[in-house]
């Protein structure tokens, strides 16, 4: 038999072939050959016939008949067989298999071999790929090893160590002797590899911790001499000597400094001098300069060698090397919650970054902006970030869009600009933002009562232009749908109003079922958009038309609303305009961000009511004292204006709760109070689940020529009845029937007694303040039966 | 600790392999087609980190071969993309400016010259002069070893 090619002939005949099928078939004789050679036993071919199947291996092709060949390899008495077998095994074998124990005795014999290369071999083969059970074996060579005065097996022997030690804990303990002198070693790789024993150790046992923490001064000194020796030849890089070994000493510094002031004093010094000392003109310094900076906001640090770590980490931003901005700007985002104060100082360094060409660097920008934005820099930041979220990249509009959203919500000066920002997210990025978004827009929408004018008549304008990005369609039909009376009365005080038809609104809804770019939803929150509009606009039977189309529409969805709506137009027509009524202002139950909600700070707004800001009122307390002596004070309960969690609601979901309880008989509305020009009607219904509590919402309208301003409705009831008042829609009633003031009661009566009720109005009209009471008496027997 | 080290060329093909932990056949597999495809794809001017599952993926070329290292969270990243230079260095004063044919062809002695430097996920000898010199020792063994079997050629 021909003696087998060798391993560069057969990598040079591979490299010619053509084709993968060609290189298929090359390697595919050779593995034949090389298997009959095998089965030959043949000593002196061996190790080349490995090495060409380990080119092959490298090649993507199956090698696992060579495993046992490499065990032979590794029990030959050639160096050459040795190297090859060890890097064989390493390759092909693992601990999965079984063969690998074979070793075991091979490496035992090995580690003790009067040649310290062939020890070196046995203890890298271990110390890469030994098993729980080869460790358990052979931890006793190692462990001798360890002390040996050699430096060259030392080396090897300690990191051999730590790989037992991560695969067998339990075998710690038996090292601890052998670490008491490798810090006095002058060998760096010694030097090294043992600093990397004992972090090992002191990370995965907090006894050895606390047993090393004597080693500080030992390891201060060591970096020192590396900071402060001349020029070495044999470590230098770059003008620093051995920038490894500084580097794992300062990690293992932070390990032992963590939670220890002793310690971490005893380092303060020596970081400050490698701070400020280390040459930051290439990579290495800087390398050495982060390792310090993670140390130092790691430990117990005083408080100007923090800010001195925050300012390298500053500096860093301005460097001309992408990797050092991203390695500060990942840093400055894990310290941003201990030391914000000391990052807000780079802000505009980090708005910066938004617009560098890296991905990974404007995603890190990104992060740390949003954890930058607070009440003082939202209008500045947002400047930056929406005009982020124009440019960026698809990936990134989503986060950067519900981000946007959180930080408006909670910083958000004024309720014009909340919305403004909404409405720029929307149109530019509309069909990146996330799902929950658009009930969130809408509750938030609903409860800025004197923007509702100015929110619908832009989201239309929105419509206009593009009907393409589906929450921006969703919640603008929301809103049209609800507010579409102030969209073609033409009032708007915060922009110029525009000139709308009812027709032309309902064209657009109409357009919005038949396109094709509209989703299924989006057409659900059309219709409903169009039903609610035939309480606010004169032309019903235009509406009553669409929805009786879609009646019959393939979509399960639409054909549902469509029926029930029919049903709403032809049996219960005289419930629409209770169910299809202004919401109510939605309190946010829960949301997935911070719940804390808006702070309005800055800018001073006609004021609304919010309801998260309504005190445990004291002013009406005392003003019920008014209601308490006229009502001869004993059987009167004096109401605390609170909020209570009301349903989120979702746009269809409110109507369809309503419908259901059509089932109930309707209670027909009243007059309360109508006197010099302020009519009071109450509405009801009853609250499901429980009967005995009756929901009034009082509607207050103002038939004078000027409005009525500081608008505060208050109701006193007898005892036997508990009554609790939810903020009103606002507090200013339009002059001449413009509009009305909603306010909702939840009366409960669980005594079914006969409701009654005292109402005390104030309000101001024409600079001159106004105040009545009166009683209400003349409630319809079924709210309160 | 580093996991692993890959070297490929602009076009995908693997060049060397080291795992530092053990993994199935099918892993490396999945992770090189992974680590091809990510590293390729980056534009040339990005920075030279990548986040992949809970690891940081280091990565640098030098002429045709990409140099991909893969490192735990914790770890230092510029240190890694010193880790990376100084194994070309030493790759190029053994074989003497370097180049990819010189790996190609000489793989067995990249390794070599990687397990004098690195063992276990650790750098293991923070000195060029020793990693070389343990390198020429062992290369000396090895002509020993030879010139025993020539003389046994020569004899039979």
């Amino acid at each position: 038999m021909p003696a087998p090619i060798r391993l560069r002939e057969l990598i040079r005949t591979i490299r010619t072939a053509r084709t993968q099928a060609e290189e298929r078939e090359m390697i595919q004789k050779e593995c034949a050959a090389i298997r009959s050679s095998f089965r030959e036993e043949d000593n002196t071919y061996r190790c080349r016939n490995v090495a060409k199947l380990l080119y092959m291996h490298m090649l993507g092709y199956p090698a696992h008949f060579g495993q046992l060949e490499c065990l032979k390899l590794i029990a030959s008495q050639k160096f050459t067989d040795k190297r090859i077998g060890y890097l064989g095994a390493m390759l092909l074998l693992d601990e999965r298999q079984d063969v690998h124990l074979l070793m075991t005795n091979c490496i035992k014999n090995d580690l003790n071999h009067s040649t310290q290369y062939v020890q070196g071999l046995a203890l890298c083969t271990l110390g890469c790929m030994g098993s729980s059970e080869m460790c358990r074996d052979l931890a006793g060579e190692v462990e001798k090893l360890l002390k040996t005065s050699n430096s060259y097996l030392r080396k090897k022997a300690a990191l051999c160590a730590v790989h037992v030690i991560r695969k067998v804990p339990e075998l710690m303990e038996m090292f601890l002797p052998a670490t008491k002198n490798l810090l006095s070693e002058k060998n760096h790789g010694v030097l090294h590899t043992s600093v990397v024993l004992l972090t090992e150790m002191c990370e995965r046992s907090p006894d050895m911790l606390a047993h090393f923490r004597k080693l500080v001064p030992q390891l201060v000194r060591i970096l020192k001499n590396l900071i402060m020796s001349g020029y070495s030849p044999e470590h230098d890089v770059s003008g620093i000597s051995d920038p490894f070994l500084q580097v794992r000493i300062l990690r293992l510094l932070r390990i032992l400094g963590k939670s220890d002031d002793d310690s971490s004093e005893a380092m303060n010094d020596i970081l400050a001098q490698v701070a400020t000392n280390t040459e930051t003109s290439k990579n290495v310094g800087n390398a050495i300069l982060y390792e310090t900076v993670l140390t130092i906001m790691d430990i117990k640090s005083e408080s100007g060698l923090r800010v001195l770590a925050i300012n390298i980490l500053g500096r860093f931003l301005l460097n001309n090397d992408k990797n050092i901005r991203y390695v500060a700007l990942t840093s400055l985002l894990k310290t941003v919650q201990t030391d914000h104060n000391a990052v807000q100082r780079h802000r505009s360094t980090i708005v910066d970054c938004l617009k560098d060409l890296d991905v990974s660097i404007k995603r890190r920008a990104m992060e740390l902006s949003f954890a930058l934005v607070n009440g003082n820099n939202i209008r500045g930041m947002m400047k930056e970030l929406l005009y982020f979220l124009d440019s960026c990249d698809p990936e990134f509009k989503a986060d950067c869009a519900s981000g946007v959203f959180l930080a408006a919500e909670k910083y958000a000066p004024s309720k014009r600009w909340h919305i403004d920002t909404i409405m720029r997210v929307l149109t530019t990025a509309g069909s990146y933002v996330r799902d929950d978004s658009v009930p969130n827009l809408i509750q938030l929408i609903t409860n800025s009562v004197e923007m509702h004018a100015y929110t619908v008549q832009r989201l239309y304008k929105a419509l206009l232009d593009d009907i393409s990005q589906q929450p921006l369609v969703q919640v603008a039909s929301w809103c049209i749908g609800e507010y579409g009376d102030l969209l073609v009365s033409g009032q708007c005080e915060e922009e110029e109003p525009i000139q709308v038809s009812e027709d032309e609104v309902l064209d657009v809804l109409e357009g919005l079922l038949v396109s094709n770019l509209s989703a299924p939803v989006t057409r659900g929150y059309s219709l409903t958009a169009i039903m609610k509009l035939s309480t606010r606009f004169s032309s019903v039977n235009r509406i009553k038309k669409v929805v009786s189309i879609y009646g019959s529409s393939i979509d399960v969805e639409l054909q549902q609303r469509a029926v029930e709506y029919n049903a709403l137009f032809k049996k219960y027509d005289h419930m629409r305009p209770a169910l299809l009524e202004r919401m109510p202002i939605m309190e946010k139950s829960a949301s997935n961000g911070p719940t804390e909600i808006v702070q309005t700070n800055g800018e001073t707004e006609p004021s609304v009511v919010e309801p998260k800001h309504l005190p445990p009122v004291t002013q009406p307390v005392n003003q019920a004292n008014d209601l308490l002596d006229l009502l001869g004070g004993n059987d009167v309960v004096p109401v605390i204006q609170t909020t209570m969690p009301t349903k989120p609601a979702s746009a269809g979901g409110e109507l369809l709760d309503l419908l259901g309880d059509l089932s109930l008989s309707a209670i027909p509305p009243m007059t309360a109070y109508n006197k010099n020009g302020l009519k009071i009607d109450f509405t009801f219904e009853r609250a499901n689940p429980n009967p005995n509590i009756a929901v009034i919402t009082i509607h207050a309208s103002n038939s004078t020529e000027a409005d009525m301003t500081d608008f505060v409705f208050q109701a006193a009831v007898p005892k036997t009845f508990q009554l609790q008042l939810l903020s009103p829609s606002s507090n200013v009633v339009p002059a001449l029937n413009q509009g009305t003031v909603t306010q909702v009661i939840r009366v409960l009566n669980p005594q079914k007694q006969q409701l009654r009720m005292r109402i005390k109005l104030t309000y101001t009209l024409k600079g001159s303040p106004v105040q009545d009471l009166a009683e209400v008496n003349n409630f319809p027997p079924q709210s309160w039966q | 600790m580093m996991r692993f080290l890959l070297l490929f060329s602009r076009q995908g093909k693997l060049r060397l392999q080291k795992w530092f932990t053990p993994m199935s056949e099918r892993e490396k597999k999945k992770i090189i087609r992974d680590m091809t495809t990510m590293v390729l794809a980056r534009q040339p001017r990005s920075c030279n980190f990548l986040h992949w599952k809970d690891l940081k993926i280091i990565y640098k070329r030098y002429a045709s071969l990409y140099f991909c290292l893969a490192i735990e969270n914790q770890e230092n990243e510029l240190i890694a993309l010193e880790v990376i230079h100084r194994y070309v260095e030493l790759l190029d004063k053994y074989f003497g400016n370097v180049c990819e044919l010189d790996i190609i062809f000489n793989f067995e002695k990249a390794y070599f010259i990687l397990d004098e430097f690195l063992m276990g996920g650790e750098i293991q000898e923070t000195s060029k002069q020793m990693v070389n010199r343990s390198m020429e020792a062992s290369d000396m063994l090895q002509e020993d070893d030879i010139s025993e079997w020539y003389e046994v050629e020569l004899f039979g």
